[in-house]
């Protein structure tokens, strides 16, 4: 008892010392560099330094379709929370063994990649489609989805939805149980536990949640690409464009820009909630 | 004027196939401090659950001034709960917590302020209104939940362990207060522990549960004074416990010796459980004692001695004040009124001998109890 403190103590700081040395440089080399790269390219165009790239994200066709990545990415987030709380909260109402199976039911898609699953998708919402011929059987089709927002959302929701359940979900496992019950004890009915004790602490899963499909849900250029249509063009398609036809300045300012605004925004949210209670899977 | 406030009929309940009450009959007096006493796993917890409307009987009723109430969900039941470790909720302050029941209700702000003052003031929390739960000490946290319940001004308060958590010096002061909190407020406690001094000390009525049945219910004195059997002998206090046979009314037979006693109605040449509580042996020089054995060890306790003497085979267990010699040979004489006699139960020669007996085990025991349930 009283020696090993010493020699643990010894070999604890060297682990330390190296066991983040891969990381470190992994990210030196593969995130700080190519966001050096990124901000030199956003203000600088021939070598030359300049706002005009920034400047031109602000200008009108941007913005709106800028407000569009920011609309359909809200609805899908949305759609995920309503859809996904419920489900967590189901899990975690469920047996140890069964809430074992449920996540990984719900993690077994996450295993396949997600161009697979949009891909998959795709052929699924097509107007010749199984949903459509599906709908035509009992009357209510063909809808034409593939192509409009709405198949967006649906692709975001699709792929996201896992990322909204499962940080919901850890945090509401570690939840006492025994305040469900001093709640219900001091008179709050089913739903009053919900609002007044369930969802107060479950707001920072709530909070990684609803980052974690924004986010990738905002900045997502193939979902829009094999889902939507022309007029579903997403600020992640344009930077893929102006990529693929080699305009680094303005792929890196669109980048730039909308790297701070998520920064900023998310800032803002944490800011704003107790982000040491539970949860943990913030940005 | 006692009034029964609760009833519980033939109760049954079992967890997975595991019965963990069977045919629980009681009732709970208004303004009564009573408590279910028990080793852990006796059913004494999900008896407590029932009346708060946490668990539903498999089998019988529950009755709330004379109305059943078993399909009354908690929320609905005019009884409030002191969860063991709290259950206080860590989002919210003292104040916020103490003022959750009646928030609840939809009371006026105003009045919400004026009877959370009030609580504060009657656990001794002036002045916390405004700190984090989570920083206060066991003690506190205590207070503010016996607050957070009694501010809702239930007819019941229902209390799970509510001192298992608490240090020893504590847990003597909160035993003291929650009884004067009891006396002030008029309140019927229903209060569950494991505790044997806890339930005698702040107790109107004990019941002694174990293996999901009632032993015994009766007042503390009842209790320690005329045990049912030798579970509840054991349990309540220190026993030494013998096979006897009831020789005619107020004649006993025990380790080999004929004593007077009290107690009558036995059959002819009955076979009986024997109590006789260490405080109550004399020790005495061996020409003038009733029984003669030789002093295994001497413990000292503070109040007293604490002997093991050996006597034919059978170590018996004698707290007295004078001091005693090891490996002495000593006699022992006992009073007709130490002795109580017990008809003979499933719990018949499980306890009563000395012989095994050790302090450091008894101490491991408690530990591992708080923790469980």
């Amino acid at each position: 008892m009283t020696r090993t403190p010493k020699t643990r103590k010894t070999h604890r700081s060297l682990l330390q010392r190296y066991a983040a040395a891969p990381h470190i440089v992994w990210s030196v080399l593969f995130i700080i560099v190519p966001l050096i790269f990124v901000a030199y390219y956003a203000f600088t165009d021939g070598g030359s330094f300049t706002f005009s790239n920034i400047a031109a994200f602000f200008t009108k066709d941007y913005l709106v379709i800028f407000w569009k990545s920011v609309k359909l990415a809200l609805i899908a987030t949305l759609i995920c929370l309503l859809l996904g709380y419920p489900i967590a909260y189901f899990i975690t109402t469920c047996k140890p063994k069964t809430q074992r199976l449920l996540i990984v039911l719900l993690m077994l898609p996450m295993w396949m990649n997600f161009l697979i699953r949009t891909y998959a998708l795709m052929t699924l919402l097509q107007d010749t489609g199984i949903i459509n011929s599906l709908l035509s059987k009992i009357g209510l089709g063909p809808v034409h989805i593939i192509g409009t927002e709405t198949a967006v959302v649906i692709g975001m929701v699709y792929d996201y939805l896992p990322y909204m359940i499962l940080p919901i979900y850890s945090v509401m496992a570690k939840m006492d149980h025994r305040l469900i019950e001093a709640a219900s004890d001091l008179g709050c009915n089913g739903f009053g536990v919900l609002r007044k004790v369930i969802f107060p602490l479950s707001v920072s899963g709530v909070i990684s949640g609803v980052t974690m499909v924004f986010v990738p849900s905002i900045s997502t250029f193939y979902i829009s690409q094999k889902l939507g249509g022309v007029d579903t063009l997403l600020i992640g398609d344009v930077i893929e464009q102006h990529y693929t036809s080699s305009n680094y300045n303005m792929t890196a300012s669109l980048s730039f820009v909308l790297m701070v605004i998520l920064i900023v925004g998310l800032a803002i949210v944490n800011h704003y909630t107790d982000s040491d209670e539970g949860g943990g899977m913030m940005i | 004027m006692k009034t029964k406030l609760i009833e519980l009929k033939n109760i049954c309940k079992a967890f997975d196939g595991e019965q963990v009450l069977s045919n629980v009959d009681l009732y709970i007096n208004d303004h009564e401090f009573i408590t279910f006493l028990g080793p852990s796993g006796c059913g004494k917890t999900t008896t407590l659950r029932i009346i708060g409307g946490f668990e539903t009987p498999d089998e019988g009723e529950v009755y709330f001034n004379g109305k059943m109430i078993n399909d009354v969900p908690a929320y609905k039941r005019n009884v409030n709960t002191v969860f063991q470790r709290y259950a206080l909720f860590p989002h919210l302050n003292v104040y916020d917590n103490i003022a959750f029941g009646l928030r609840v209700k939809k009371v006026k702000e105003q009045e919400i302020a004026e009877r959370v003052a009030e609580m504060l003031e009657l656990v001794n929390l002036k002045g916390f209104e405004k700190r984090d739960v989570s920083l206060l000490s066991g003690g506190q946290q205590q207070r503010v939940a016996i607050a957070r319940a009694l501010i809702n001004q239930p007819e019941v308060l229902l209390l799970d362990e509510p001192l298992a958590a608490l240090d020893l010096k504590l847990r003597k002061d909160m035993q003291v207060e929650l009884k004067n909190i009891q006396s002030k407020t008029g309140i019927t406690f229903i209060y569950v522990t494991h505790d044997q001094e806890e339930a005698l000390s702040m107790s109107d009525t004990v019941v002694v549960m174990a293996d999901g049945k009632i032993q015994q219910i009766g007042t503390p004195i009842d209790i320690y004074n005329e045990p049912i059997n030798a579970f509840v002998a054991d349990f309540i206090g220190e026993s030494n416990i013998l096979d006897g046979v009831m020789l005619k009314d107020y004649s006993v037979n025990f380790a080999s010796h004929t004593f007077e006693c009290l107690d009558k109605g036995f059959a002819q040449g009955e076979a009986v459980d024997v109590v006789v509580r260490p405080e109550d042996v004399d020790v005495v020089p061996v020409d003038k004692g009733m029984l003669s054995g030789i002093v295994t060890s001497v413990t000292f306790k503070g109040v007293h001695y604490e002997i093991i003497v050996d006597i034919d085979g059978f170590k018996w267990m004698i707290q007295s004040t004078d001091y005693v010699e090891p490996n002495a040979q000593i006699g022992v004489y006992i009073e007709p009124d130490a002795i109580h006699i017990m008809k003979k139960s499933e719990y018949s020669n499980m306890f009563g001998d000395y012989s095994t007996f050790s302090d450091e085990i008894e101490h491991l025991s408690d530990v591992t109890e708080g923790e469980e349930e």
